[in-house]
């Protein structure tokens, strides 16, 4: 235990490290994903095939090898930039992809009574997107996506084998100095991300039953 | 054809819709031949750098060493992981309070921690030096994790079954163990098996994590291949369409096993089960 109370700096810092990957891989994978999600169900085929064969290839491709190709690979044709961003887009480009399936099941959810009848009483399509469908699926989309953003707090780990200091990275270093205290070391870590898990599927629990409605 | 969020469109509509599918498509040719002439340019389709791919002593030691030791990985620790996820789900239902506290902290433990943070623990608690090596070490990791998943889905696939069976098993004076091997069980594996299955292409995926311990496996192979020739990029697109073909047969299975065991239901769902959304 010593190791980490002397050394407490470098185990915050890694977990800063953590949760600010995550947070700019969350905004971006709900951005990117809420957009394949609309093109998944738009009546363009073109947009839809793209929708759907993203999903097919990020949800099937591991991340290790996501993040590989664009750490290592996409220099390769001439696209530089920092180590903190090719980690964060890889963790972008593998979420969105899940994100896109929570949004669509999130629409389905909706039943198609709900957008006829809208229609029927002469909403426009802004309106009967603004007014019923959007507010009913936001709600069937929160249990899903609070599973895919823990999954993201998680995934932020595969980041450490690509050079990202986070606190998986900090562990290893830890580790590797200290052989005597592995257990302790893995357990205080593993208590950091506990806390992260634990904390995020609180406030979704919340977030739902403050949403519910009465059906 | 009406959906939720269209009317059938008229033909004005429909006019329109042309109009944006021709852009739309334009739109993303234009993207995909930025990628090739990127390619193009920076000489990615050099035959030296794809010359491991088409080479049969490469093909091969890719196949052998690399899609066979991933395969196996997987394949040991869904074993592995099935065994543990029944013993830790029946656990989890046990009416001993005692029983049941500690398998809810062992699955909900495993289920919250990174599967990467687990097996660099694994490998350097006992995998280095005089260890069992990186390629235990990560068939471990997988099935601590992998197997808290399935105790959440046995759990559920358990529970799945309608109350009445056990009910009735328990009035023609079954015992317990007889209630869950012979009426519960059966039927639970019906309804569970898409859930194991989807769960398989989790531990395929993650059999990746080697990577970072220099595990055997596609990764490893990649890694020495792209280490003589210098294309990271052609490698990864090769690792990825190994690994998304062997997921892609494997979700095929699950959607087999679904249709031909439990029909049209919604494929069981496991709520917080980060590892059903995402994997790492």
């Amino acid at each position: 235990m010593d190791v980490v109370i002397d050394n407490i700096g470098l185990y915050w810092s890694g977990f800063l490290k953590t949760l600010q990957i995550c947070l700019y891989a969350a905004v971006g994978s709900l951005a990117l994903g809420t957009v394949l999600g609309a093109f998944r169900v738009s009546p363009l085929p073109p947009l839809r095939w793209v929708g759907t064969g993203w999903v097919t290839v990020f949800r099937n491709c591991p991340l290790t090898v996501v993040l590989f190709f664009v750490a290592f690979g996409l220099p390769e044709i001439g696209v530089n930039g920092a180590y903190f961003w090719f980690g964060v887009s890889g963790l972008v480009l593998y979420t969105s992809a899940f994100v896109c399936e929570a949004v669509r099941s999130g629409v389905n959810a909706v039943p198609l009574g709900q957008a006829e009848a809208a229609r029927a009483m002469g909403l426009t399509f802004g309106q009967t997107m603004t007014q019923v469908i959007l507010p009913q699926s936001f709600r069937a989309t929160v249990p899903p996506l609070a599973s895919v953003l823990i999954a993201l707090a998680k995934n932020t780990s595969v980041a450490a084998a690509f050079g990202l200091l986070e606190a998986t990275a900090r562990m290893r270093g830890f580790t590797n100095n200290q052989a005597d205290d592995r257990p302790l070391i893995f357990l205080t870590f593993a208590i950091g991300y506990i806390i992260i898990v634990e904390v995020m599927s609180a406030g979704a629990f919340g977030l739902e039953r403050r949403w519910r409605t009465a059906r | 054809m009406s959906s939720l969020l269209f009317d059938t469109p008229g033909p004005r509509t429909r006019a329109r819709h042309r109009v944006y599918t021709a852009v739309a498509s334009l739109a993303l040719l234009a993207l995909l031949g930025l990628v090739l002439w990127r390619m193009y340019v920076t000489g990615q389709f050099d035959y030296e750098l794809w010359e491991p791919f088409v080479t049969p002593d490469f093909v091969v030691a890719i196949l052998v060493d690399g899609l066979v030791e991933t395969l196996k990985m997987a394949s040991l620790s869904v074993i592995f992981a099935v065994v543990f996820g029944l013993v830790f789900g029946i656990g989890k239902m046990s009416q001993h309070a005692m029983v049941r506290a500690p398998c809810w902290l062992v699955v909900e433990f495993f289920r919250a921690v990174p599967l990467l943070l687990l097996i660099i623990f694994i490998f350097f608690l006992a995998g280095t030096g005089d260890g069992f090596g990186s390629f235990w070490s990560v068939v471990f990791g997988l099935t601590l994790y992998n197997g808290s998943v399935l105790a959440e889905i046995f759990r559920a696939g358990i529970e799945a079954v309608p109350r009445g069976q056990g009910e009735a098993a328990y009035a023609i004076g079954l015992r317990k163990a007889q209630v869950m091997t012979l009426v519960l069980l059966p039927q639970a594996v019906k309804i569970m098996l898409p859930a194991i299955i989807s769960q398989c292409v989790v531990a395929l995926k993650d059999t990746s994590l080697g990577y970072y311990i220099i595990a055997p496996g596609l990764t490893r192979v990649g890694k020495a291949i792209y280490g003589q020739f210098g294309n990271q990029f052609q490698t990864a697109l090769v690792l990825a369409a190994l690994y998304i073909g062997a997921n892609l047969v494997l979700t095929w299975l699950a959607t087999v096993a679904q249709r031909r065991f439990v029909g049209e239901q919604k494929q069981l769902d496991v709520p917080m089960g980060a590892g059903q959304a995402g994997g790492a």
